[in-house]
Parts: structure tokens; C-alpha cells; sequence
């Protein structure tokens, strides 16, 4: 298939690429970038990208796509279904399947349902401990010849210290990152932030300290280990403090964190709607203000959706029985173009948090636009305006506190390897 | 004014006028309960579910004894009777009990938002009966009558809240009825059942009993929530006990003429004294009394029932 992009802003952090060109497609890889390409050949699809911007489809470096054994809650199907449409063309899977990912025949299953039926590339993490149980460390070797880029006890802590510090360890023969899920499981026994809002509304709560005390050993331990660590979903004030401290001396740190978390504050918890349940909770304002700051300043390196897809029943619970977590995949990047309108950033800046800067940590060779470079590629309009609809989404999770909210920017349409997977229709 | 709303789920979301409309309404009913013929037909017709999750004698009598002196039917379901031991969820629960066109289900529930729940899926009034450490609207609208009562004001009374303030509902509600009036609210007890951010609610933080009870109008004493893990939040009962139980020497540090309150069910010898308890300046029974008139008051006001 060839697609010749017309006109289009292009932007690519990577490669310092900003303005107005035009992108051949040829075999799954771009094959020019240039000012004026005329179209060669009658059998070249041709779009007109004038007003959009040319991007690097994006990578998410953490999504539940809950097959195998939650397929009634998001399939690998569906699940990349969804993150084409939210303009992703890479995402890294958790291993908290069932079977857990912590061995290679499940790794082997989800890349080969993955080639089969999946919308995007997928990459799966294993875990760290066998059942991420946290006792003994899972076969990462044999899992790393299988097909995943990272390990993770993704949903837990590994409360043994010794036991990560093996996993740092061991990781550093295969040259992956460990992923850290931070939380203090014995300051945890609660369902939303420990603030003002908790106070009022009597649930029981997580001190943010939960979170800052588990971001500070890791890093820590894998700077003693001298290994990659990459602390996911930051969410605290004092995280992101941490991290840029560390980050001065020791670069093997990497983190990221999800719109939520600077979109909502924990106020939304007040409503008792349980689409604003999520793991780590929604914060207070300062911890949001901190947040964005990390983001802007470079403390924060990437954006992540934590997609949790879960079915009806799960959220239409009881508060504190709902499950955690949000359908992320489709709102996360518009979300997050709100940083851009708001002056946190500017595109190029979120559009690295997207693509260079997850490519990066996670060794990927995705996430930038240039002759020879994968066609992964997305045309959005950071301009356009839409208001979200649970009910249209494409994820079997329409879990998500965003229902109803009028946003700026859309992605229009995705390719993957050189393959329109996906195009907003037009009403 | 007139009552508009469709439930009562929380303190937090009434104005002063509602409560003082609810205070008002229910001196009116107080009368009642001492007639030789306890009965008016105000509800008759109404049909009063009272849907308890968590164990309860007086707030769930309470309910049903004001719903009968105004002609309601009513029906208690206690969780352990329901179906809810069987699995059933609550919203189920709740969609079978509106089939059957109840006009009031008033809900107790160990988790927070259980009622906001209950009332997005019926179209019955919903009364919040306590969710979790979260509200006990009624009870705070019988304390505030209580205060009421005995001191002829609310406005300017100085009140020690003192025990588990940190899983307690009646504490919350407390909190937010007062802070509608001009009132000094202290809340007193061990930093472990203190929790963060209280003070952002508008009152003071002390941790010394006997500072915090020093010319109060009302000591209003609560429970340790043994059933919401309060005894993990301190090292032994026996010494709360010594450091928190109110005793009489305490009430001799307060106003000459403090009321002491006490949500119930006491634990007599440990957040209380009996001699305290028993004393000329409980009005712990009080309470109970005007818990009857305080919600004859409520399910008037919902039902949008006539005098």
C-alpha cells in the first residue's frame, strides 16, 4: 500500500522536524519526507492533511488489554481497536492476565494473538514474580527470547526489597527496564487520596506518602543495582519531586504518568461515581499543579493511559468494592492536548511524552518520522471539537469519569506499518 | 421556605434554612409522641422501607416508630435476612424493592455513597440512615434539636467533639450541620483517630481532653468504631480509657451548665463514665426522644405530605 500525505504540519520531536510537508508511504516504511512529493504511481491513496499535523503514531507504555482470561473486559482485539482509534500504534500490555504473563507460553500467546488480531504492534510485559505474587522471580529470561521488552508486577508493589533487587539484577542481562507499580501495600488500605475530600466523604484513604516512600526506595535500589527503572503512573507531588532529584545523578530513571492524574483531582470522588476510582487515587490540586510541572520541567518523561478497561457490573457497585481504573485509550491523548492549549507545553514537547521519549526508555524502534523509519503515523487536529461518548467507544470498557466532557483535539486517522488501521468518519 | 428536595443523603448538602426548616418542622411533631393516641394520619398511605446493611436498634426503631405515629406502612429489610447474603448486589436489591412502589427507603450502609447509589436507581425518597464513616444526617438534625433544646440556641455554643472522630460518621455530619451556625467546634482524640486535613473542615484540632472540653457548652462523646478497625488506631481500650474517657472531672471543667451528648451505643466504662452518663447533664436519652420527632420531621418533609 502507498499513501502520499499531502500538506500536513509535520511534527517529530525525534528528528526536530516541525513544518509543512509532505510524507510518502511505501511498504510499510516512509519512504521520503520533503516539501513537494508528486504523486508517481495511480495506485497511491492520497490525503490531504492540510490544517492537521503529521505525527509519529504514539506509543503507550501501559495498558490492560486483559486477554488472556478477562476477555469479557477488553480483548487484544478490541483493546489495540481502541488505541488506534486513540491514535496508538505501539502499547506495552501488563502481565496481570489470567493466566498471569509470567511465563513464555502466555507471552507467546499474546504475541501471536497479537499478530493475528491486533490493530497495532503489541509488546508485552512480563511480570516480575511468578502470579505476581511477589516470592520468587517469574522465568524473565525465557519470557525476554518470547517477546517482552519489560517486566512488571504492575496492580502491586514488591514489598520484598531483596526480591526486586534480584529482579534489577537479573533484568540487566537481557537490557530491559523494571517497571515499578509504587505503592506501600500497609499504607494503602484505602480507595481514594487522603485529603480534604476524604475527610468529607468518609472513604477510607491513601496517603500520597504510599506512593513517594515505594517511588524513593526503587529508584534507590536500581541506582545501586545500577539498572533501568521506570516508575509508572506517578501521581504525588513528592514523587515527582524525587525522581527529578535523582534523575541530577543517576540517568537510568525513567517515569510517567497518566491524564488523569492532571486532568481530575480528587474532589471528582465526592460525586461517589466509581469511574473516578483508580490505583493509584486522584489527587489533590497541588499534586496535579505538580504534575503538569513535571511534565513541563522534564521530571516526567512519558504519558501513559493506564488503560483498565472493566466491565459494567464491576464499576456499577458500591464505591468501595468497584474495581480501579479507567478505559483510557480513546480520551487520553485529546486529554492531554489540553496541556498544549493550556501553554504546559507545546506540541512538539507533548508529542515527545508520546513517541521519542517511551521509544526511548523501552528500546523500541518506533516513534519518529524519517525515510526508512516504520509507517507509524498519525494525522490529528488539535483544533477539532468533540465530546466524549462512552457509548461510541471501541474498548469494552466504557468505565471512564470523562463521559459527557467537551474536549479540543482528535486524532483522524492512524497507520500502521504503512496501514490506514483506522479513520474518524465524518458525519 | 418549602422543602425541595428529593432525598435526604447528607448534612453537607442542606442549607441552614433546611436544617432550621427540619428543626422547626419537628418541634411540631414532638408533641405527638406524648399524646395518650401516639397517631396522625399525616403518611397514611405512605409505605417506609428501612434497609439496613448494618446492624442497628435505635436509629432503625427510630425510623419506624416516627413512620407508624404518622400512619406510614412499614417494612424493615436487615441484610442478613435479604437477599444480600445470597449475593444479591445492591442495585438489584434496590430495583426489586422499587417494583413494589415504596415511598421512602431509608438505607444504612457500611460503605460510603451506598445511599447517593440507592437514589440514582429509584425514584423513591432516599434517607441516608448512616453510610460508613461518611453521614448520619438525621442524627446530627437531633443533636442540633437536642442543642437546641437545652440551651435555647445553636449560635455560639462551643462544642468538644471527642473519641474516634476519624471513623465517625456522626462526627462529619455534626461538623457540617454546625459549621452553618456561629459556632466553635473542637474535635478531641488520640492523633491516631485525628486524621489529616481535619481542620480544613473549619474546626480546631486538640489532642488533650481537658483543654478541649474547657468551657464547653457540649461534649459530644462517640464510640470507638470497633467494627471500622478503630481498636487497631490505639494500644489498648484500657488506655483510652484513662486518656479519653470522659469523666467527672472533666465535666467540671466545662460550662456550669454543659449538656454532654452521646450518639449511642455507649460503651459505659470506657469513652464514658456511668456516673458521667447517668449524670444531670447527659441528655443522652434526650437525644433518642427527639430522635423520633427529628425523623416524623423528615419523612414529612419528603413525602411532601400536609399537615
Amino acid at each position: 500500500m502507498k499513501i502520499l500525505i499531502k500538506k500536513g504540519r509535520v511534527i517529530d520531536p525525534r528528528n526536530g522536524i516541525d513544518e509543512v510537508l509532505d510524507v510518502y508511504v511505501n511498504g510499510g516504511f516512509i519512504e521520503k519526507i520533503d516539501k513537494h512529493i508528486r504523486e508517481k504511481d495511480h495506485d497511491v491513496e492520497i490525503i490531504d492533511a492540510d490544517g492537521l499535523i503529521v505525527a509519529p503514531g504514539l506509543i503507550d507504555v501501559h495498558v490492560h488489554l486483559r486477554e488472556p482470561g478477562y476477555e469479557y473486559k477488553e480483548s487484544i482485539k478490541t483493546g489495540t481497536m481502541a488505541a488506534v482509534k486513540g491514535g496508538f500504534t505501539t502499547v506495552v500490555c501488563m502481565a496481570n492476565t489470567n493466566p498471569v504473563n509470567d511465563n513464555k507460553s502466555v507471552t507467546e500467546y499474546i504475541m501471536k494473538q497479537s499478530k493475528a488480531e491486533g490493530a497495532c504492534r503489541v509488546f508485552p510485559c512480563g511480570a516480575i514474580t511468578k502470579g505476581l505474587k511477589g516470592i520468587e522471580l517469574a522465568e524473565i529470561g525465557e519470557m525476554f527470547e518470547a517477546g517482552i521488552i519489560a517486566i512488571s508486577d504492575d496492580g502491586k508493589s514488591v514489598r520484598n526489597s531483596e526480591l526486586l533487587r534480584k529482579a534489577l539484577e537479573y533484568t540487566k542481562l537481557f537490557g530491559i527496564p523494571v517497571i515499578s507499580h509504587c505503592e506501600d501495600e500497609d499504607l494503602s488500605k484505602g480507595f481514594v487520596h487522603e485529603g480534604k475530600a476524604s475527610i468529607i466523604s468518609g472513604i477510607d484513604a491513601v496517603p500520597s506518602i504510599a506512593e513517594e516512600i515505594i517511588v524513593k526506595r526503587d529508584m534507590a535500589l536500581a541506582e545501586y543495582v545500577g539498572s533501568p527503572i521506570h516508575l509508572t503512573h506517578l501521581s504525588a507531588k513528592g514523587s515527582v519531586d524525587s525522581v527529578r532529584e535523582v534523575k541530577k545523578r543517576f540517568k537510568k530513571v525513567t517515569c510517567d504518568t497518566c491524564p488523569h492524574y492532571f486532568t481530575l483531582t480528587d474532589e471528582e470522588t465526592l460525586s461517589f461515581d466509581t469511574n473516578t476510582k483508580v490505583n493509584p487515587p486522584l489527587r489533590s490540586k497541588e499534586d496535579v499543579e505538580a504534575i503538569k510541572e513535571g511534565l513541563r520541567n522534564g521530571s516526567i518523561d512519558i504519558i501513559a493511559t493506564d488503560h483498565a478497561p472493566h466491565d459494567f457490573t464491576s464499576k456499577d457497585v458500591e464505591f468501595n468494592i468497584a474495581t480501579s481504573g479507567i478505559s483510557g485509550l480513546e480520551t487520553a491523548f485529546s486529554l492531554s492536548l489540553a496541556l498544549v492549549h493550556e501553554g504546559v507545553l507545546d506540541l512538539s514537547g507533548l508529542l515527545r511524552k508520546f513517541t521519542e521519549a517511551p521509544a526511548k526508555a523501552f528500546k523500541l524502534p518506533y516513534g519518529e518520522l524519517k525515510p526508512g523509519s516504520a509507517a507509524d503515523i498519525i494525522i490529528f487536529d488539535p483544533a477539532a471539537r468533540w465530546t466524549v461518548d462512552r457509548n461510541a467507544f471501541i474498548s469494552k470498557g466504557k468505565n471512564t469519569p470523562f463521559h459527557g466532557r467537551k474536549l479540543r483535539g482528535k486524532n483522524l486517522l492512524t497507520i500502521v506499518g504503512g496501514k490506514i488501521v483506522y479513520r474518524e468518519k465524518t458525519p | 421556605m418549602n422543602w425541595t428536595k428529593k432525598d435526604l443523603l447528607g448534612i453537607r448538602e442542606l442549607s441552614k434554612e433546611e436544617i432550621l426548616l427540619i428543626l422547626d418542622t419537628a418541634e411540631s411533631f414532638k408533641d405527638i409522641s406524648k399524646r395518650e393516641v401516639k397517631k396522625v394520619p399525616t403518611l397514611r398511605g405512605k409505605t417506609v422501607i428501612t434497609l439496613f446493611y448494618e446492624p442497628s436498634t435505635r436509629t432503625r426503631v427510630s425510623f419506624e416508630i416516627a413512620a407508624k405515629r404518622l400512619s406510614a406502612d412499614t417494612i424493615n429489610v436487615s441484610a442478613n435476612t435479604s437477599s444480600y447474603v445470597k449475593g444479591e448486589t445492591l442495585k438489584d436489591t434496590a430495583k426489586n424493592l422499587e417494583s413494589m412502589q415504596p415511598d421512602v427507603i431509608v438505607i444504612r450502609h457500611e460503605m460510603p455513597g451506598a445511599p447517593h447509589m440507592l437514589s440514582k436507581i429509584v425514584n423513591s425518597s432516599v434517607i441516608n440512615g448512616g453510610d460508613g464513616a461518611h453521614e448520619h444526617p438525621t442524627q446530627a438534625l437531633l443533636d442540633m434539636f437536642t442543642m437546641r433544646e437545652k440551651k435555647g440556641r445553636i449560635d455560639g455554643l462551643k462544642i468538644a467533639i471527642i473519641g474516634d472522630i476519624a471513623h465517625s460518621r456522626v462526627a462529619r455530619s455534626n461538623i457540617f450541620a454546625l459549621k452553618n451556625f456561629d459556632t466553635e467546634i473542637i474535635c478531641c482524640g488520640p492523633p491516631t483517630m485525628i486524621p489529616p486535613y481535619l481542620e480544613d473542615l473549619g474546626v480546631r484540632v486538640e489532642y488533650n481532653i481537658n483543654k478541649a472540653v474547657k468551657n464547653a457548652d457540649v461534649i459530644m462523646m462517640l464510640r470507638i468504631q470497633k467494627e471500622r478497625g478503630g481498636v487497631s488506631y490505639i494500644p489498648s481500650i484500657n488506655e483510652y480509657s484513662t486518656i479519653y474517657g470522659l469523666k467527672q472531672d472533666h465535666v467540671k471543667k466545662a460550662k456550669n451548665d454543659v449538656i454532654i451528648m452521646h450518639p449511642g451505643p455507649m460503651n459505659r466504662g470506657v469513652e464514658i463514665t456511668g456516673e458521667v452518663a447517668d449524670g444531670p447533664y447527659s441528655v443522652i436519652l434526650d437525644q433518642v426522644e427527639n430522635g423520633v420527632a427529628v425523623r416524623m420531621a423528615v419523612l414529612f418533609l419528603l413525602t411532601g405530605s400536609e399537615a
